[in-house]
């Protein structure tokens, strides 16, 4: 031993690991173990490479037990200072990630998953801003970054937005950790990169024209920020103009457009028993395409009776299943007959590359969402289908990007319903038709276990509940550690983001947004200024001859 | 020049006698000493000093009674200083080899009738820029107990640094690891120590 002293980032040295379970690293005695953060990024230099890993565990060592019973009178400073790091010692759990070879070819190549571990006595180092660059990417003009890591203001989290698209993703979270937040920032990117156009059910009414922060503060949302690239449509008129916000469109739902899938996916909130959730298939054989509004027309017990009769149903169940149908006569933007075909309208846009956010204003309850919700993506579902498959066929550029986000996504996606509805073969097979959806919900336990493991990337806030984590880290390489780092999360503004559009899972400080410099961050322009720009645009063309 | 204070009367390869110049002329427990033939220094720790009768068979008496001071024994007697004399012995630590510190056993015993001198702060600064020597002195069978020995040793160098606690915590850090398990060695030596 020497009286040199190390280096500055240098935190101590791998003392055992496996690629398995990852590398312990012993603490030098100048490294503060309480300055050790689970989540934060550090290197171990090996001997031919550079390992790039994830603290995910910090522990205290004695080097003789007996310490532990008759521990050193640390009351003395200096008795303190020495046994720290020789006696005792701080021990950190590194999960490699991905290593970064240094000669030019592996530079080209960039990060690569790690497949061995660092060398015993490898220098563990902390991640300086230009190791998480080159990992992460550097974010260039216009590029969209979600936010940074974990104590480095400095270095941005880009998210690889088009393996992003291509795949479902997912974002959960407690409620009031920021999903919300998350999402619409999520949005914003998409919108800003132009990676796919986003159709999106909007229950509570935050991502169309404005939402509201934690603190009940006004946020701009995506019509406000790229005004020309996003329509909002609405379910609920006079909300809408009580906001203020002009709907470039006001849906209407006809009876006639309603299939029996639609309230199989409704049994659960309508409470419908088995064979009450399967008679609407029934009733459609026997009314045709009218078959809600004709069902919903039949009153009285005795034609109920007459009814079942000829179908083949119970009594009852027709009964019960009227009666709880009833309850969608209450939905005003439901009419006998739509006179125009919401559907036509959502496609033109997106077809235009223009995003849709679809306003519920009122109309809250997760009946209406579900049922909206469902019956619009099963039509753009098949159209996206048709035309994927005609231009496969004629060797044609398949359809733009579409990215459905739906909120309480575990009401689509619960394990009982999750294989017949539209939503679940989206997560199952839709990536191939250009069509992915981003859920959001705060019980991810309460997702069918075949879908969460199709999502390509989660972005996941603060979870405490075990079944949950569970479910969000299905999977995962390491999901004991990203346990522990899951559930030691802030409870705003951190989120674990893992999977495809990522190198490695990352746990940022998502970037703030509300305020007008991240308004311009995100693309946005003043009135006056884009004014001024068109001006001098203007000027320049024609010149002062 | 470093101050020379004694030469060599007896010397074996981990260890060296030598006789100082001064009565009670003796360098302080635990400093370095060093000697050496030109070739090779040899570095050494002070681990004993006694004070005695020239002829191993004449005790020194007591010769205060009338006198009002210490002093004053040796102005009315000046024989004694010539019948007594102090000698120290020393732990061999280390050597320099053609400009090389070495932190181990010399190849050569010190050599009797070299002149010993004590090292100058900035030899000590030089010599204990490394603990590897701190072994041979926690091993060495010496009169007064190891711990003292090492923590008058390392009191004793950090005079020669500039910042003697960081020195310190530094050594301190490296006997524990010595000392592995030795809890009562480790203690004594770290309230002996500690700044």
């Amino acid at each position: 031993m020497s009286l040199e002293q190390p280096k500055d980032n240098r935190l101590g040295i791998v003392v055992s690991g496996s690629v398995t379970r990852g590398v312990e690293v012993k603490l030098d005695s100048s490294s503060l173990v309480e300055g050790m953060v689970v989540g934060r990024y550090v290197t171990i230099q090996g001997e031919r490479q550079r390992f790039f890993g994830m603290i995910t565990d910090v522990s205290l060592e004695v080097i003789d037990p007996r310490l532990a019973i008759t521990p050193p009178d640390v009351s003395d400073p200096f008795i303190a200072e020495v046994v720290a790091g020789t006696s005792t010692y701080g021990k950190l759990h590194v999960r490699p990630m991905l290593t970064i070879g240094s000669d030019a070819m592996s530079i080209l190549e960039g990060p690569q998953p790690v497949k061995t571990v660092p060398a015993h006595f490898s220098a563990v180092e902390l991640a300086s801003q230009q190791d998480v660059e080159q990992v992460f990417g550097q974010v260039s003009e216009g590029q969209f970054w979600i936010g940074t890591p974990l104590d480095m203001i400095e270095t941005k989290v880009r998210l690889d937005l088009g393996e992003l698209t291509k795949r479902s993703n997912g974002v959960f979270g407690k409620s009031g950790t920021g999903k919300t937040f998350l999402t619409r920032l999520l949005l914003m990117g998409i919108l800003q990169e132009g990676a796919a156009a986003n159709l999106v059910f909007d229950m509570h009414s935050e991502y169309g024209w404005e939402g509201y922060s934690e603190g009940g503060r006004k946020v701009k949302a995506l019509k406000q920020l790229f005004p020309t690239k996003v329509a909002v449509f609405a379910l609920d008129e006079e909300n809408a103009r009580r906001r203020q916000v002009s709907a470039d469109f006001i849906v209407k739902i006809g009876y006639d457009e309603i299939e029996p899938e639609d309230i199989v996916m409704l049994s659960e909130t309508l409470n419908l028993t088995e064979a009450a959730a399967q008679a609407p298939y029934r009733l459609a054989r026997h009314f045709g395409g009218q078959w809600l509004e004709s069902f919903l027309n039949v009153e009285g017990r005795e034609e109920v009776g007459e009814l079942a009769a000829s179908l083949g149903e119970h009594e009852a169940t027709l009964a019960a299943l009227r009666r709880r149908l009833e309850t969608l006569r209450r939905l005003p933007f439901l009419v006998a007959h739509a006179p125009d075909n919401s559907v036509k309208r959502i496609l033109e846009y997106l077809d235009r590359g223009i995003s849709v956010v679809l306003e519920f204003g009122r109309h809250t309850d997760i009946a209406a969402y579900i049922l909206v919700a469902n019956l619009l993506t099963r039509r753009i579902h098949a159209q996206y289908r048709e035309r994927t498959e005609r231009a496969m066929g004629e060797d044609r550029a398949l359809p733009r990007p579409l990215v459905i986000t739906i909120e309480e996504a575990h009401k689509f996606l619960s394990p009982e319903i999750a294989r017949q509805t539209i939503f679940g073969t989206i997560a199952r097979e839709m990536r191939k038709y250009n069509v992915t959806l981003l859920v959001i919900d705060q019980r991810p336990s309460g997702i069918d276990e075949e879908v969460m493991s199709q999502l390509g990337t989660k972005i996941t806030c603060l979870l405490d509940n075990e079944r949950d984590i569970d479910s969000v880290l299905t999977g995962v390489v390491g999901k004991s550690e990203l346990k522990a780092v899951l559930a030691k999360l802030d409870t705003k503004q951190q989120a674990l983001i893992f999977g495809h559009a990522v190198p490695m899972p990352v746990v940022v400080r998502t970037r703030e947004y509300g305020s007008a410099e991240s308004y311009k961050d995100l693309g946005f322009r003043e009135a006056a200024e884009l004014k001024r720009r068109a001006e001098q645009d203007i000027e320049e063309l024609w010149g002062e001859s | 020049m470093p101050f020379k204070i004694g030469e060599v009367v007896q010397a074996s390869t981990s260890q060296f006698q030598a006789e100082c110049y001064e009565l009670h002329g003796s360098p302080p427990f635990g400093s370095l000493v060093k000697t050496g033939d030109g070739l090779i220094d040899v570095y050494a720790v002070v681990y004993n000093a006694a004070t005695t009768s020239i002829e191993p068979g004449r005790h020194p008496i007591a010769r205060g009674r009338d006198e009002m001071a210490e002093e004053d024994i040796y102005r009315s007697n000046p024989q004694l200083a010539k019948l007594l004399r102090t000698e120290f012995e020393a732990l061999v630590v280390g050597h320099r080899e053609a400009g090389c510190l070495r932190h181990y056993l010399p190849p050569q015993p010190a050599r009797i009738h070299g002149f010993v001198y004590v090292c100058e702060p900035d030899e000590v600064r030089e010599f204990s820029r490394s603990f590897d020597f701190l072994r041979l002195l926690l091993d060495a069978r010496v009169p007064a107990s190891a711990e003292e020995l090492v923590a008058a040793c390392l009191r004793q160098a950090s005079q020669a640094h500039q910042d003697p606690r960081t020195f310190l915590v530094s050594a301190a850090k490296e006997v524990v690891i010595l000392l592995n398990g030795q809890l009562d060695s480790l203690n004594a030596i770290l309230r002996r120590i500690k700044a």
